[in-house]
């Protein structure tokens, strides 16, 4: 089992829910962060108030995912390679409004797509640090079988998720570690009560211990609560004759 | 369903949290709303149709480990800035007698602690707050700046705009322990003797058996505190923000569980317990302010039905003959209050809408039985003729009438919110109860 500690950790999209609550995981682990997002204000609160908790260095940087050209200077900017790199940004969109509006479409493929391959493949190519080094990209269960009501981002995160396994296989033998995350519903925290299945809904806080545990573990595949592996499993396997029929 | 800590009222509500003050802005555009923080008043200050919890909001911003200044969001709680701040050598300047509130609903409520007569409430050692009115403007309060809406938010009970962060000043200290003494008063008079007597004490606070009566009617017991200096010790003094070890209530006792009789046994036990009239010992900051913390949701003790906190204040002339008049009404009732604690107020020149006055306040709890609603309303009466009032924040039953009677200040503070166009934007069932927004018109 791996110790994380005194880490170096970057976390891309740290802004979301779960990245939130996977930077105070760390923290509180005496590991040093670099948040990266696009909300300045919210990250300077979120890196103020680890620095307060934990006394651990957090910085924040600047990061687009769409901005593509933008990503080589900004990992060099970051200055020492990170030990623990972690793609947790994506954009869920509209499934509705990206059937015709190409931008929406565009921002759905790019964000969780091309601007994933983008930066990985930028963290990957820094050989400095590739010994004992651990990627974890967080993909969706939506990218396991794509359905009518989502399939402009579950498509994009099938894409994701393969390329994610790609890299574990490419990256193994240099001694990085590819971890593959997929939580499943999370738990909003704006509006309480929104209607997702509670027995299928993970909470950030949830999410960041099944990634800690993975990462620790050298797990390869994750899905949060395990009841997702069982249904995304019967999912995947009905036959595509009578699937398509359904409205999923 | 949502309440607060004392369980009553139980009511339903839409419930957001705020991450960010914009979000909850948009949302709520067309619609009043309450803020709430950790839901540990007694009644319905923080209830309302459209709940917005602060929990979520809980960064800390800066803190200057040098000077004893510390800011942080509105959802952070005290138990998280004594972790941060204790290993440093600060504490709190006021605490009330639970940690596990928000930073931002203690400013709300105006609290106070044992150091009042001393140190006044927590207005006092604000800095600053971010305010986000109804037009979504955030405005910088302080005592000199918008201070008429800083006194309007302090023991404003949320309704004039959203809390955004706070910034607090905080006290010095050499440990984490506290110089306790106890002194065991045989009648009300020796006690409110001692408490005037010990006064200087900078902590100050004491225990009732209320149901005694005859010759010990009143009697208690005293507790003064100090926090310990180098000299108390024998080791060197730490800094340690160790949490007690907690024991929970897992379910809600029957309804019968506390009578008259469990509390007359406890009271009995309570006061005997220490057989020397006068004790000093050293103990843990925990013990001293937060006994009941250690015990985790003991507001189950109370049963189902929930119980009401009765605090009320009284002023310096006049008071104490008040007291022995609400005492005597409450032995010769029999409502056995668990808890039922005495203090002397200091003065509070801050706060429109805060609680203190330079006076005597107790504080009891009863379950809700039938009746109780009727008898605090006569001793409400007793209450408004000498010249006191009861605390909002743990209010969930006073009448219209009598809030207005005893808040002589309402109309500035009403006139206040006029002036910033915050209207009835941050409405609760407490203001609507007591008409608290009336007349602040749109």
């Amino acid at each position: 089992m791996k110790v994380i500690k005194g880490k170096r950790v970057l976390i891309l999209g740290a802004n979301s829910d779960i990245a939130e609550a996977l930077a105070s995981d760390l923290a509180k682990m005496g590991n040093s962060l670099i948040l990266a997002g696009r909300n300045q204000e919210k990250l300077s609160a979120l890196a103020s108030d680890l620095i307060i908790r934990y006394e651990v260095p957090v910085s924040v940087e600047l990061f687009d995912a769409l901005d593509i050209a933008s990503h080589k200077d900004f990992y060099k900017k970051i200055g020492e390679s990170p030990d623990i790199v972690i793609c947790s940004f994506g954009y869920l969109g509209d499934q509705e409004l990206g059937e015709n509006d190409w931008g929406e479409a565009n921002k759905i493929i790019s964000t969780n797509f091309l601007g994933a391959v983008s930066i990985l493949n930028i963290v990957a190519s820094d050989q400095v640090k590739a010994k004992d080094r651990t990627i974890v990209g967080i993909s969706s269960v939506a990218g396991d079988r794509g359905r009518g009501s989502n399939y402009l981002y579950g498509s994009a995160k099938a894409g994701f998720t393969a390329y994610l396994s790609g890299l574990r296989n490419k990256l193994y033998s240099k001694g990085t570690h590819v971890v593959t995350v997929k939580p499943g519903f999370v738990k909003t925290k704006m509006i309480e009560g929104i209607d997702t299945p509670n027995a299928l809904t993970a909470t950030p806080e949830k999410v960041s211990k099944a990634i800690i545990k993975a990462v620790t573990r050298n797990q390869n595949v994750v899905y949060v609560l395990r009841r997702w592996s069982l249904v995304m499993f019967i999912i995947k396997h009905i036959p595509e004759i009578l699937f398509k029929k359904l409205s999923l | 369903m949502i309440s607060n800590w004392n369980n009553y009222p139980n009511v339903t509500a839409e419930k957001t949290n705020l991450i960010s003050p914009s979000e909850i802005e948009k949302r709520y555009s067309n619609q009043n709303f309450i803020m709430r923080g950790a839901g540990k008043s007694y009644g319905d200050a923080s209830l309302g149709d459209r709940i917005c919890s602060s929990l979520e909001y809980n960064k800390f911003l800066f803190f200057d480990k040098n000077n004893g200044i510390i800011s942080a969001q509105s959802g952070v709680l005290l138990s998280e800035i004594l972790n941060v701040v204790i290993p440093k050598g600060w504490f709190l300047p006021v605490t009330p007698g639970t940690k596990y509130i928000t930073i931002g609903g203690a400013v709300a409520s105006d609290v106070h602690g044992k150091n009042h007569h001393l140190e006044g409430s927590i207005s006092r050692h604000i800095a600053s707050f971010d305010l986000m009115i109804t037009t979504g403007e955030v405005i910088r309060c302080s005592k000199t700046e918008n201070s008429d809406l800083f006194h309007a938010t302090c023991g404003g009970m949320g309704l004039t705009g959203v809390i955004l962060n706070v910034s607090l000043k905080l006290k010095k200290i050499e440990s984490d322990r506290i110089t306790q003494r106890q002194i065991k008063a045989p009648d009300l008079d020796s006690l409110v003797g001692y408490l005037n007597e010990f006064s200087s004490y900078t902590y100050s606070v004491a225990w009732i058996d209320c149901l005694k009566g005859g010759k010990g009617f009143g009697r208690g017991i005293v507790m003064l505190g100090e926090h310990s200096v180098q000299n108390d010790l024998e080791n060197k003094p730490s800094l340690n923000s160790a949490p007690e070890n907690q024991l929970n209530i897992p379910f809600n006792f029957p309804n019968f569980a506390l009578n008259n009789l469990t509390v007359r046994l406890f009271n009995e036990f309570y006061y005997q317990k220490t057989y020397r009239k006068d004790n000093t010992f050293i103990s843990g900051y925990n013990s001293f302010f937060y006994p009941l913390d250690g015990l985790g949701n003991w507001n189950r003790i109370y049963g189902g039905k929930g119980f009401l906190q009765y605090q009320f204040v009284l002023p310096m002339e006049g008071g104490k003959e008040g007291l022995v008049k609400i005492l005597g009404r409450i032995n010769r009732r029999g409502l056995g209050s668990f808890l039922a604690v005495l203090k002397i107020f200091g003065e509070q020149p801050e706060g429109i809408l805060s609680f203190p006055m330079r006076g005597y306040t107790l504080a009891l709890d009863f379950p809700i039985v039938r009746g109780l609603f009727d008898f605090l309303d006569e001793l409400d009466k007793i209450v408004q003729d000498f010249g006191g009032r009861i605390y909002l924040a743990k209010d969930a039953r006073m009448k219209t009438e009598m809030f207005l009677n005893t808040y002589p200040e309402i109309e500035n503070f009403r006139s206040i919110l006029l002036k910033y166009g915050v209207s009835t934007k941050f409405e609760s069932l407490m203001s609507k109860r007591l008409s608290i927004l009336n007349s602040v018109i749109d």
